[in-house]
């Protein structure tokens, strides 16, 4: 039995272990502070950077998680606090769909949404595209963790004549807290190395962009063009995007990981 | 100070299914209530009438009157502001897990808005305190997770969090049920003292504890309160044949 396990674990984590050796292979060598400092280059002339796509990627997390995390926890304590019932079960199972809508779709959705009303593209338009995608994943894990907060805790808390809202956001919520971290750090994660939604979002910049409503680069979308051009230097660069990439959204899970345990009290 | 109450005519309902009988009685300010009975009889479906926790359930509901003191339980009272005035200690521990011990104890001030923060700390230490606890948490209030503590402690904890709220009346639904005989020992030399400060009503499975703590006693079966009298009475001399052969451990 005990093997059987071991194997298993070595099998889940053989995947991740190659893709992460072939990115360092790959991408580690094109790394260095001109990559991580400037923007591209024009075809043919040596060096230049992804700095603008790391920086746009960030900015397009940034505004998916603002709009995405409150909204995916929002739905999440409705469907376990609220949602026993009929018009639960319809936002359950919207969601699941959702959940299973191609992410291309949700591009188009918010390209429709967005990028046809502001008249352009923006990494307003790319961050919905991604709110939508992280909305569902976030609002089931929520739904999830909260479930399995005792009802005795909540009953505690009614007791003391504390309100109901109370209770859920200050008690249930914060009992579940870790949790609830886990889902949203995985819709992160998930929705980070997305590339179709943005195409016609956030559409992609070899410029610096600071402003949230235009055009902006982001690193899925510049490894994507890198990597289907027909030059070797921009195949280098786009392996050590994907190796960059990959390091932010571990570094961004570990992060709030890090600051969730310093907060946790010793036998919690 | 305790305050009495007052119960009449009381039927309480689970969907369609009748689980209490117009229960009638009065509890005596500033003496403690037990209420005895078999598995099933509904003295903890009763005793969650008087705070209102009984509607917590779906599909639950209650008829009649309750009175606490002045305040009209079922009428033109809110359940919060009812809830801050009866304080209810439950069969199971149930303390915050992720608060710390001190959070615990203050989080029903806190939580309802109460933020002067030399206040709220003379009220922790006097609540705990008075749950007989400060002597073993006293180090590590701040530290320490409710979670951490012993069952007997944490039970402690929770009557301490219940006081805190400074209620007039404390609920206690089989609150020793889950300890050894130490812990339970400790609590009942508790609700001795907490008498002479609280109307206490508790529901217990063990009938020398309510012969230990509780100077009337009510024994209830399948929904209907059989006897209600002075605890001695009660246990010597019972008037119904049925309480007899219950105490007597003939059935039950």
């Amino acid at each position: 039995m005990t093997s059987i396990a071991v194997l298993t674990v070595v099998l889940v984590l053989l995947p991740l272990g190659a893709i992460f050796a072939y990115l360092i292979y790959k991408g580690a060598g094109s790394i260095n502070w001109a990559f991580l400092t400037q923007t591209p280059k024009p075809v043919g002339e040596p060096g230049g950077g992804m700095a603008n796509a790391i920086v746009g990627s960030m900015v397009i997390l940034g505004i998916a998680s603002l709009m995405g995390v409150p909204l995916g926890i929002g739905a999440g304590i409705y469907l376990s606090e609220f949602g026993r019932n009929r018009y639960g079960d319809i936002v359950r199972f919207v969601s699941d769909v959702l959940n299973g809508v191609p992410s291309i779709v949700i591009g188009i959705v918010a390209y429709g949404l967005v990028v046809l009303r502001q008249g352009h593209f923006s990494a307003l338009a790319g961050g919905v595209a991604l709110a939508i995608m992280m909305v569902p994943t976030i609002a089931r894990t929520t739904e999830q963790m909260l479930l399995l907060v005792p009802q005795a805790i909540r009953e505690a808390a009614y007791g003391l004549g504390i309100p109901r809202w109370r209770t859920t956001l200050s008690i249930t919520l914060r009992t579940a807290t870790s949790g609830v971290i886990t889902g949203v750090m995985l819709a992160f994660a998930r929705v980070a190395g997305e590339t179709a939604p943005l195409l016609f979002t956030a559409f992609g910049n070899q410029y610096w962009n600071w402003k949230s409503d235009q055009p902006t680069a982001a690193l899925s979308l510049q490894i994507f063009t890198y990597a289907i051009s027909p030059f070797d230097e921009w195949h280098r660069q786009a392996w050590a995007g994907a190796l960059v990439l990959i390091i932010l959204i571990v570094g961004a899970v570990a992060a709030v990981r890090f600051a969730v345990r310093h907060g946790t009290l010793a036998g919690a | 100070m305790g305050v009495g109450i007052t119960v009449e005519h009381v039927n309480a309902f689970y969907g369609k299914t009748q689980a209490l009988f117009d229960i009638n009685l009065v509890f005596q300010a500033n003496h403690a209530t037990a209420l005895i009975g078999p598995s099933g009889c509904g003295k903890s479906t009763f005793i969650r009438c008087l705070n209102r926790m009984h509607e917590t359930i779906p599909d639950a509901r209650v008829e009649g009157t309750v009175r606490i003191g002045d305040l009209s339980v079922y009428n033109g009272t809110s359940a919060t502001q009812l809830r801050r005035r009866v304080g209810m200690v439950f069969q199971k521990a149930n303390p915050f897990p992720t608060m710390s011990i001190y959070d615990n104890v203050a989080s029903g001030l806190k939580l309802n808005g109460f933020r002067n923060r030399k206040q709220l700390d003379e009220v922790v230490v006097r609540s705990l305190n008075s749950a007989a606890l400060w002597d073993e948490v006293k180090d590590h209030l701040h530290k320490k997770s409710g979670a951490s503590l012993s069952g007997g402690q944490q039970q402690r904890l929770c009557i301490a969090r219940a006081l805190a709220v400074q209620p007039e009346v404390l609920l206690m639904d089989e609150p020793c049920s889950a300890l050894d005989p130490i812990s339970t020992g400790k609590i009942e030399d508790l609700i001795f003292q907490l008498k002479e400060q609280y109307t206490i009503v508790i529901v217990t499975h063990n009938m020398q504890q309510a012969a230990r703590v509780a100077e009337f006693t009510g024994f209830f079966l399948l929904g209907k309160m059989i006897e209600f009298d002075k605890t001695e009475k009660v246990f010597r001399k019972p008037s119904d044949k049925r309480t007899e052969d219950y105490v007597t451990g003939r059935f039950g």
